[in-house]
């Protein structure tokens, strides 16, 4: 762990530091270099890099079991059963495996975003309505043109949408991860706690929730860009 | 009709076209050579009208120009401007309208037949008669084997050149222009098919200046005027509504000849 100082700087801090108020936008400036900006870049780090492996995980277990109905039941299950456990005791049953490491907290990460791409990979994959379908294979494409050109296109609301719950659901279960590893917000939110010093745990805490909502409102944005057709209004 | 382009197998029996059974026939280039258009469309609501239509010729491999212009061309013969209408999604389209792209659609291959089933079925009235006269339009122009599947005996008898009609079962009753149909039905099952107006139904297939008229001299100053496109089911309730025997029938303002009551019930009476 670090051998951070427990209350810092308490001869020569600012009377908001030394009152330990609320909020102390002097400690923020000063601290932002060495402490909430390597934070905040290794929370981005460990949510992009558990969202991405989630979700090449689920499209291929979505994808098989989309071709393959009997395994449906089965990986929704696991994935569900996964997505129960808390995330404190996933996090400790890990340790023993993997140890104090960020490939722990990854582990855990990816699978609790698991639950919610699977579902709606596949779900989004069955969406495609059977007149469509039909009128594809009647049109002479192949079953692979028929996925690629029809089936895929139509299932990426459904999929934008899991991975928007995904995202903001790992970029808030991240901070959890600092239990493990001092990676992400999550290290000053627990320091900030250890240390009964508020303005560490408030601004990291806040940095999580401004980051949950930059990367929803990101999505939201690429979503559009990919499906124009479902925004489309009809002209007046 | 699924058995034509062989979405569905078949077990025994057989398919030609243009003499060739389709069983031997590649499935994928069957299917590009064969347009189908189905009740509930199937457009692909992903993509634009534009793209809907380029499905196949994209298939094809044709050159982009070609595509572009087929596509504006199909958009043009459905009565939709394609300025307006190229980039709209299926969404931003009513009933009638996502019916001709799929009309367009199935047609852009430039295929030798197409297989139409209940088309114009999930329409209101107004929208399906129109599209079915647009349809014969269109089929003037260019002139395709149709196999058309509709539960409207009207529908049939104005958009069909022959007509079979199937029992439950699918035991083939009659085979017959629309014309023989209703005039001759083959048993009790037709007759109650087409129905006790079948003689109506028979007066609209004809216009007036099918028939041979008498001389205009016969006909009184009162006499109400046809034109000559209209039928001899328009001519008779006419005459029915102006309590007249006899019709003038018109090119314009110039007339023709005349019609009688006389004379369409003798169109009418068995031979």
């Amino acid at each position: 762990m670090t051998s951070e100082p427990v209350i810092p700087d308490f001869g020569q801090g600012s009377d908001c530091v030394r009152e330990d108020r609320f909020f102390c936008w002097d400690w923020t400036q000063q601290h932002w270099d060495d402490t909430f900006q390597p934070a905040l870049v290794e929370h981005i780090e460990l949510t992009l890099i558990a969202v991405s492996i989630g979700f090449v995980i689920s499209f291929a277990l979505a994808l098989l079991a989309y071709r393959v109905r009997r395994f449906d039941a089965p990986i929704g299950a696991l994935s569900g059963f996964l997505y129960t456990i808390p995330s404190l005791a996933l996090f400790q049953l890990l340790v023993p495996v993997t140890g104090l490491t960020v490939t722990t907290v990854e582990v855990a990460l990816v699978s609790y975003t698991m639950l919610v791409l699977f579902r709606n990979i596949l779900e989004g994959l069955r969406a495609a309505p059977p007149d469509v379908r039909e009128a594809a294979r009647a049109m002479g494409l192949s079953p692979r043109q028929s996925f690629l050109r029809v089936e895929l296109p139509l299932a990426l609301p459904a999929i934008l949408a899991g991975l928007r719950i995904a995202t903001v659901m790992t970029i808030s279960l991240a901070t959890v991860g600092a239990f493990v590893v001092p990676e992400g917000l999550g290290a000053p939110i627990f320091s900030g706690l250890r240390e009964f010093f508020q303005t560490k745990f408030v601004v990291a805490g806040a940095l999580a929730v401004a980051l949950a909502l930059v990367a929803d409102a990101l999505l939201v944005l690429v979503g559009r860009a990919l499906t124009p057709w479902a925004h489309a209004r009809r002209p007046a | 009709m699924k058995m034509v382009n062989r979405l569905v197998e078949l077990d025994e029996g057989d398919v030609l076209l243009d003499d060739r059974s389709v069983r031997t026939l590649d499935e994928t280039q069957l299917r590009r050579s064969v347009g189908y258009v189905i009740q509930q469309v199937g457009l692909f609501p992903h993509m634009t009208v534009g793209d809907n239509v380029a499905v196949v010729p994209r298939l094809l491999q044709w050159p982009k120009a070609r595509i572009a212009g087929r596509v504006d061309e199909l958009l043009q013969l459905m009565g939709l401007e394609p300025a307006e209408f190229r980039d709209r999604y299926p969404s931003q389209l009513s009933g009638g309208q996502r019916q001709r792209v799929g009309i367009a659609r199935a047609l852009a291959g430039d295929p030798g037949v197409l297989l139409m089933d209940e088309p114009f079925g999930a329409l209101d009235p107004i929208t399906r008669t129109r599209l079915q006269g647009e349809f014969l339009r269109l089929q003037d122009a260019v002139r395709k084997t149709v196999l058309f599947v509709t539960h409207d005996i009207d529908e049939a008898v104005r958009v069909g050149d022959r007509i079979a009609i199937l029992r439950e079962g699918g035991e083939l009753v009659q085979y017959d222009t629309p014309n023989a149909i209703l005039s001759h039905p083959a048993d009790d099952f037709v007759a109650q098919l087409v129905g006790a107006d079948r003689g109506l139904k028979l007066l609209a297939l004809h216009r007036v200046d099918e028939v041979e008229l008498e001389p205009v001299s016969l006909a009184g100053e009162d006499d109400p005027r046809v034109d000559a496109s209209a039928t001899l089911r328009d001519a008779l309730s006419l005459m029915l509504t102006e309590a007249a025997t006899h019709c003038v029938v018109t090119n314009g303002t110039r007339p023709l000849g005349t019609l009688s009551l006389d004379r369409i019930a003798e169109l009418l009476a068995p031979r």
